[in-house]
C-alpha cells in the first residue's frame, strides 16, 4: 500500500502514477471518514481490473470494499439506497462503456432525488469510471461519452488529467454532496509519475486549470488528450512561435465559464479537442458558451478536434480516431492562420 | 400447480420441467456411467467432435501465446470450455441461430465462421467481424447478458412467423445471470414460449467474483423456475452429455409435444481453468487447488479416452487429427495477419450511407495523412 509505505518513510509527497493517485485518494477518504464505502466488480479482491482499489480490501476490509454481482443497474440503485441512510458509496464501473445498464438509475433517480423531494433527500455519491480510447482495448472498452453525463442536471462530471489533481478532485467529490460522475482517463492510469502529497487535500470542483499560458490561441480540453494538446502547443511554440494557452477543464459539468471566457479574451480563438464524437459532444457546449459570452472578442471561428462520429474503431485504427498531437497542431494553425 | 391446468386446459402453460441433478454420459476416465445413454452419433461424428474440440483446445494456446508476443490483444481464453461450445454448436441444425458472447470462439467456428476471422478482431481489425452469407451467428457480445433478450425476440419473431422449424440457443456466463437482461429475456421467453435454449456456461467465476457471491440460489438451473420456463443441468465437461441435453432442448424448441414449452434454461457446469482475459491473473483471487479439482474432468481428455475405449480412435489417427488441427490454425493465424486495412474503415457500415458530415470527417483525415505521413499518427499519445 502506497500510503502505508510513505507513512512509515516520513514523506509528505510521493511519486504516483494517477492510477496510483486515486488508490492513495480512496485510501485517504476510507481512512479518515468511516462511513465512505467502495462497491462494484472485482473491486474487493482483486483489487480492481485496473488496481484502482488494489489492497483497500485487506485494510479495509469485505464490508467496505465490497465485491458485488455482476449487475450495474444494481450497483447504482443499491449505492442510491446506501447514501440514503448516511453513507458515501463510492461505487466503480468496471469500464465506461459498460455503464448504460445502470444509466436509468443515474439520470432518473441519482441526478433527480434532491429535485424530486425539494431537497429532503440527496445522493452523496461518487461513480468511478475509466474511460477513453489508446489502450488496444477489444469493443466496448475505449468510450468517451462525457456529453451523456454532461447534460444531466443534477450530476457533476469530473475528469483529472495528473497525479496531484486525480487524488484532490477525487477527495472534493467525495466530499460533495451530490453525485459526481468521476471519469478516470485510462490512457494516462501509468503514463508517468508526479508528486502527489500524502496528506489530504482537495482541488475544487469549480476551477479549471491553466497548465500552460498562452497569447494566440486558447485550447480546451481534459482527461487524457491534455498531454497531446500539451506537446502540440509546444511544438508549435518552436516551430512557429504560436503560443497557445491550454485549459484542462478537471470539471466537466458544472464548467468554469468564467476561466474560459477569461482566455478566450484574451486569445480572441479557440481550439476545443476531445477524443468523444464531435457531434454533441462537450466541445459544442464550450464553443456555444464562448460565443455567448464573448463573441466581441472573436478573431477565427472555433475550431473542434474530435474522435468521429462514429464508433471507436479497433486498435488498428484507434490511433487516427484519438485527436493526436499532429491534428491538434494542424488544427491550432488553422485556427490562427485564419 | 394451476388448477386450470390439472384441469386439462391446454391452452395454458404445461408444468414447469427442473432437473436439478446432473446429466453425465461419461465419467472421468471417459467411461459411459451406468443408466446414461450415449447420444446417437456416428464414430464419423465422433470423430468430427473430437477434432472440433481439440482444434478449439489448439487454437486458444496459440492465441493465448501470440498475446504474450503480442501479435494479439486482448484475448478471453476457453480452457475447459471447448468441450460445451463444441458440443452445443454440433447440437444445431443449420438454419439455427447462435448468439456468442466474447468467449465463445469454439462455438462460433462450430456454427461455420472461419478461424482466421476469429483471429482478425483481436488483431484490432473490425473486417473480421464480418459474417458470411448463409452463416447464423450474431456477432459476439461485449455487454454482459445483452444477447439474452435479443435472442428471445429473435426467437420469438421466427414464431410470430411460423418458422418453428428454427430454433435460437444463445450463450452466457454466470456472472450475466446477475443483470436485469438475463431476468427480462427470461421472462419474455416464458411469457411468449418462444423457441430458444440459453446457455449458462457456468465457468464458476466472473472474473474475480465466485458463483457464489454471483447468486444466492442453489443452483442456477433453478432460476428458470421464476420464468415458468424447463431447466437442466448437465456437466459442461462432458461433451457428450452437453450434446445430448442441447439436442433435446433445441428439438423441444422446436416441436414440443403436447403440454410441453418450447424454452430451456441449459446450466452447463464447467470450470475455467484460464484467467478471465490475458490482461487477468486469477492467481490474485483463487487457489490453484481448486482449478486441480476440476482437472481430472477435461473436456478433451474424457472424449478422447472414450473414443479409445470404443476402439474409435488409435494413435495413428491421433496424429493425423492433430497435424491437420495445427495445420488449419497456422494457416488461420496466416490469413489473418496478412489483414490490411484503411482509416476509411472508422466510417464505413456506421450507416448504410457514409453521411456528408462523418464523410467530411475522413476527408479531413486523409488530408492530415498526405500532409503528415502516417507515421505522424502512431506517435504516442501518452
Amino acid at each position: 500500500m502506497s500510503s502505508t509505505a510513505s507513512t512509515q518513510t516520513g514523506q509528505n509527497a510521493q511519486r504516483l502514477t494517477l492510477v496510483e493517485a486515486i488508490q492513495d485518494g480512496l485510501y485517504t477518504e476510507m481512512s479518515q471518514d468511516d462511513s465512505v464505502v467502495v462497491l462494484g466488480e472485482d473491486v474487493g479482491k482483486n483489487g480492481g481490473v485496473f488496481r484502482a482499489t488494489d489492497q483497500l480490501y485487506e485494510e479495509f476490509g469485505e464490508d467496505r470494499v465490497i465485491d458485488t454481482p455482476l449487475a450495474e443497474a444494481g450497483i447504482i440503485g443499491a449505492s442510491i439506497g446506501l447514501a440514503q441512510t448516511g453513507m458515501k458509496p463510492v461505487p466503480e464501473m468496471q469500464f465506461m462503456g459498460f455503464m448504460y445498464p445502470a444509466f436509468d438509475q443515474i439520470v432518473s433517480h441519482a441526478a433527480r432525488l434532491r429535485s424530486r423531494s425539494q431537497g429532503q433527500y440527496s445522493v452523496p455519491m461518487v461513480i468511478r469510471a475509466p474511460y477513453g480510447g489508446g489502450i488496444r482495448a477489444p469493443e466496448h472498452h475505449s468510450e468517451s461519452k462525457e456529453a451523456f453525463f454532461v447534460h444531466e442536471p443534477g450530476l457533476k462530471v469530473v475528469s483529472p488529467s495528473t497525479p496531484y489533481d486525480a487524488k484532490g478532485l477525487l477527495a472534493a467529490s467525495i466530499h460533495d454532496p451530490d453525485p459526481v460522475i468521476f471519469l478516470e482517463p485510462k490512457l494516462i492510469y501509468r503514463a508517468f509519475r508526479e508528486d502527489v502529497p500524502t496528506k489530504p487535500y482537495e482541488v475544487s470542483l469549480s476551477e479549471a486549470a491553466v497548465p500552460r499560458d498562452g497569447s494566440d490561441i486558447s485550447v480546451y480540453t481534459w482527461g487524457a488528450m491534455t498531454r497531446p494538446a500539451l506537446i502540440a502547443a509546444e511544438n508549435l511554440s518552436q516551430s512557429h512561435g504560436i503560443e497557445a494557452e491550454v485549459i484542462d477543464l478537471r470539471t466537466l459539468s458544472p464548467l468554469d465559464i468564467e476561466t474560459i471566457t477569461d482566455s478566450f479574451k484574451k486569445t480572441g480563438r479557440a481550439a476545443i479537442v476531445h477524443e468523444a464524437p464531435k457531434t454533441g459532444g462537450l466541445g459544442a457546449e464550450i464553443a456555444t458558451t464562448i460565443q455567448e459570452e464573448a463573441l466581441v472578442h472573436q478573431e477565427a471561428p472555433i475550431k473542434r478536434i474530435a474522435g468521429f462520429d462514429a464508433p471507436m474503431p479497433l486498435h488498428s485504427l484507434e490511433d487516427y480516431y484519438l485527436p493526436q498531437a499532429v491534428r491538434i497542431q494542424d488544427g491550432i494553425r488553422e485556427t490562427v492562420d485564419f | 400447480m394451476n388448477m386450470k391446468n390439472e384441469a386439462g386446459n391446454a391452452d395454458l402453460p404445461a408444468p414447469v420441467r427442473q432437473d436439478s441433478e446432473l446429466v453425465q454420459v461419461l465419467d472421468a476416465e471417459g467411461n459411459v456411467l451406468p443408466q446414461a445413454s450415449v447420444p446417437d452419433l456416428s464414430d464419423r461424428q465422433l470423430l468430427e467432435l473430437y477434432e472440433t474440440i481439440k482444434l478449439a483446445r489448439h487454437f486458444d494456446q496459440r492465441a493465448i501465446s501470440f498475446q504474450r508476443q503480442g501479435r494479439l490483444a486482448t484475448y478471453a481464453p476457453m480452457t475447459g470450455q471447448e468441450g460445451s461450445q463444441v458440443a452445443t454448436s454440433f447440437a444445431l441444425a443449420e438454419q439455427d441461430w447462435l448468439f456468442p458472447t466474447y468467449r465463445e470462439h469454439a462455438a462460433k467456428y462450430a456454427h461455420g465462421m472461419e478461424l482466421a476471422s476469429l483471429f482478425e478482431p483481436l488483431r484490432g481489425y473490425r473486417e473480421g467481424y464480418a459474417i458470411p452469407e448463409g452463416v447464423n451467428v450474431m456477432p459476439e457480445y461485449i455487454p454482459i447478458a445483452t444477447q439474452v433478450p435479443q435472442a428471445m425476440g429473435m426467437a420469438w419473431g421466427h414464431k410470430l412467423q411460423g418458422k418453428t422449424d428454427t430454433a435460437v440457443l444463445c450463450h452466457l456466463g454466470d456472472g450475466a445471470t446477475s443483470e436485469g437482461d438475463f431476468h427480462e429475456g427470461l421472462n419474455f421467453a416464458g411469457v411468449f414460449d418462444v423457441p430458444a435454449v440459453f446457455v449458462c456456461n457456468n465457468n464458476q467465476w466472473a472474473i474475480s467474483v465466485p458463483r457464489e457471491r454471483q447468486t444466492a440460489s442453489e443452483t442456477i438451473a433453478t432460476k428458470a423456475q421464476a420464468y415458468g420456463i424447463d431447466s437442466v443441468r448437465v456437466d459442461g465437461l462432458d461433451p457428450l452429455a452437453v450434446y445430448k441435453v442441447t439436442s433435446e432442448a433445441l428439438e423441444k424448441a422446436r416441436n414440443p409435444a403436447p403440454g410441453a414449452l418450447r424454452p430451456t434454461l441449459i446450466e452447463s457446469v464447467q470450470y475455467r481453468f484460464g484467467a478471465h482475459t490475458t490482461a487477468d491473473d486469477p492467481s490474485v483471487y483463487r487457489d490453484e487447488s481448486e482449478e486441480e479439482a476440476w482437472r481430472d474432468r477435461d473436456p478433451v481428455d474424457r472424449i478422447e479416452k472414450y473414443l479409445y475405449n470404443e476402439g474409435i480412435l488409435n494413435p495413428d489417427l491421433e496424429s493425423e487429427i492433430q497435424d491437420r488441427i495445427e495445420q488449419e490454425v497456422s494457416e488461420a493465424i496466416e490469413t489473418a495477419e496478412q489483414t490490411e486495412t484503411s482509416p476509411d474503415n472508422i466510417v464505413e457500415h456506421v450507416y448504410e450511407d457514409v453521411p456528408a458530415r462523418l464523410e467530411e470527417q475522413r476527408d479531413e483525415l486523409n488530408r492530415l495523412r498526405e500532409k503528415y505521413d502516417d507515421g505522424a499518427f502512431s506517435e504516442v499519445l501518452e
